[in-house]
Order: structure tokens, then sequence, then C-alpha cells
């Protein structure tokens, strides 16, 4: 018998006291081999930074939480995935939460020095040409720089689940 | 055609604009639907790093002393979209206090904090996907949506479930409370019917006869262990 799932309700903007725990943000120890830091903007329809925001970041074993800080910044650390299956390019799964969404997004980062397999990716084929960059981070320096646009001209794409 | 299909999907909009703060954070484009064996069916985060104390469950032994407030018993069953149990998954809350205060800094509703009560709580549900927290009832508070704006007590629960699809946050009330009905968020969910799976059962036999009152609320994941898993 198929069971209707409870509702969404946003996540609000007080859940800064309960939901980080100790070294959230680092899916891995941060001399491991391969460690990535990911940094980025959480930004609202008027550019605004989100500074009530929450994104959690996983794939396969790895799992990070971060909140956004007073300029809308979340950053991660990890390890860069290997490529997924059919054909596939690395790519974290990405949920973002905040004050303002009754539910939660999904989106997907996919890593900047992977230009051949991003090309050749499935998912990001499925998505409209001019808007695959938003789903794409970008080297800045070793630290791999992706922006999250909930609305406006570079709203990033955003995954029905 | 499944008979595991979703009979009727209860979830708010991202846009509604009785709740303010949707206006510039909805995405205004409509998500991309990507096949299932991509997307749906992938195994969900690993929450295993977020530790679950032996105490988590208990919000009213947190500090030297008892919290301020109506002693609670908030249990349920999580289940999957079949209607089976939901083992061993993190159920994380947070609430307000008794007075309708949080702890959290950005909280200025001039109403006593409690020294006794953070108003966070972690527990993993049991083989038959039951969960049980010990805590005290939360507060109303006024927010500044619209005038004279009072949010109904409610607390927080964010779930993860087996699959990417089944993360869920959101909220439970309780029954009777007149602020329901003046709530944009509730109200966010346009349907009564889903607007009822937000609120938790007074409970008698979940009440401990002079200690703490019982409620009662079960969650639904989306997504079910029939449905193949991506390898």
């Amino acid at each position: 018998m198929a069971e209707t799932p409870t509702p969404s309700q946003t996540v609000g903007p007080f859940f800064g006291f309960a939901l980080p725990f100790p070294d959230d943000r680092c899916a891995v120890a941060a001399d491991t081999p391969g460690a990535v830091r990911i940094e980025g903007q959480l930004l609202d329809g008027a550019g605004e930074p989100v500074p009530d925001g929450l994104l959690e970041a996983w794939q396969g074993d790895q799992f990070a939480r971060s909140g956004t800080d007073r300029e809308g910044v979340f950053h991660f650390l990890v390890r860069k995935p290997d490529a997924g299956p059919d054909g596939q390019a690395p790519h974290l799964h990405v949920t973002v939460f905040a004050r303002g969404l009754l539910r939660h997004l999904t989106t997907r980062l996919y890593f900047p020095d992977e230009e051949l397999a991003n090309a050749a990716d499935p998912v990001l084929g499925l998505v409209d040409a001019d808007r695959r960059a938003t789903l794409v981070a970008r080297d800045d320096s070793g630290v791999v720089r992706w922006d999250v646009h909930l609305q406006g001209e570079e709203e990033t794409v955003f995954f029905a689940v | 055609m499944s008979t595991n299909a979703d009979p009727v999907d209860f979830d708010p909009p991202y846009l509604h604009p009785e709740y303010r703060s949707t206006v510039l954070r909805a995405p205004r484009r409509p998500p991309v639907n990507l096949p299932d064996e991509w997307f749906h069916h992938l195994a969900g985060p690993v929450f295993g790093r977020v530790l679950v104390g032996p105490t988590d469950h208990d919000l009213t032994v947190q500090h030297a002393g008892e919290p301020i407030g109506e002693r609670m018993i908030v249990t349920g069953r999580v289940l999957d979209s079949d209607g089976r149990p939901v083992p061993s998954t993190l159920v994380e809350i947070w609430q307000a206090n008794a007075a309708g205060r949080y702890v959290d800094p950005g909280d200025d509703h001039p109403a006593p904090l409690d020294p006794n009560f953070t108003g966070a709580g972690r527990c993993l549900t049991d083989a038959g996907g039951r969960y049980r927290f010990l805590t005290v009832k939360p507060g109303a508070y006024p927010w500044r949506n619209h005038p004279n704006a009072w949010r109904p007590a409610h607390i927080h629960f964010s779930l993860f479930g087996p699959e990417l699809s089944s993360r869920l946050v959101t909220q439970m009330y309780f029954p009777g409370d007149p602020l329901m009905a003046h709530d944009p968020i509730l109200s966010s969910i346009a349907d009564a019917r889903g607007r009822e799976r937000l609120v938790a059962r007074f409970d008698l036999d979940t009440t401990e006869p002079e200690w703490a009152l019982g409620y009662q609320w079960d969650i639904v994941l989306r997504g079910s262990r029939a449905t193949p898993m991506e390898a």
C-alpha cells in the first residue's frame, strides 16, 4: 500500500545551534591526498548573500554539512570523487536548505578540471546548454569555487528528486 | 502502472508569496527531471559522522537542572512510501523553549531563555523504524512576516532515510493550535490532508502517568526499499 510522503517545511532561520556538528564541513581529514576545498556563496534573487542557509554535499562514503556565514559563504573539504556509473563525470550531490525554501533544493557540483568528462556527462547533457555552466565549478588558485544562485539570471540548475 | 506510485503529493510549492521569504529565494525555473536510474534511487548521504550520544534524545537532561515547561514525549515511526519501517536512520530535531525563544543568537524575541534548555536532539530509529524524544512543549513566538504574525508551536525535524530522494526537513505541529490556521508556512501546503500530516496526535497510551504527556507522529519518507538501488 503506497503511503503519501510527509510534506516538507522550511528549515527556518534558527537551526545553527542544532544541526552543525564537529568538523561538519570536512568530509575527509585535511591531510587526505586528493582533498579539495570547495568554497562558494549562496545568493538570492536580488544577488544578496543568504546568511542563514545550510548546504550538504555528499558522494559515496563522503558527507559534509556547511552553514553559510554573514556573506552567504559556505565551504567543504572533500576528496574529489571518481567518475560515476553510466559515463557520469565526477560530481557531488548538493542539497540546499534555507529560510524561505519550503522544500530543499537538490543540485550537482561538477569539477573544473574535467572538461572532457563533463562534456560527455549524460546528466549535464539533459540540461539546457546555456545553463550547464551553473553546475560546473571554477578553479580559483586551487580552490574549487562554486556559487549557488537560488533565483535570477544565473539561477542554478536544480533537479526534481 | 505501478501500485507504488505516490497517490498524492502534498509538498508545498517553492514560491508562496504569503510567506515573504520565498519571494527572492524560490527558484523560478522548473527543476530538471532526470531518469530515475541516474538520480532518484541513489544511496543517500552517509550520516555516520553525525555522532548520536546516549542522551541526545532527551532534551531535558542536557544541563544541570530541568527545563521549565510541559514535559512531553514525542515518538513515532519513520516509514518508506511502501509503509515499511526505516530502521537506523538519523532523526534530528530542534525547537524553541517553553517561552517561545530559541537559543539561536539570531532570535531577538523578548521572551526568556532557559539556562536548562538548548532545544536540540538527535536519535537513530530502532529496528522497527521508531524514534523517541523527551522534551518540553515549545511555545509559540512572533515573527515579522506580516503584522501580528505568530508561528504555531512546532518542532523542526530533519531526516535522511536510505536514498537521495528520501531526505526530509519538516516541522511537526500540535493538535488544536489556533495559530495553525493563520500560519503561511503551514498554509503553503494547499491540501488540508497534507497539513494534517504535520500535526501530531495526542496519545494517552504514550503519556506517562504523573510524568510526561505523549504525542505520536509518524513520518513517511519518499522512496522505498522495493525500488532498485543503483550500484
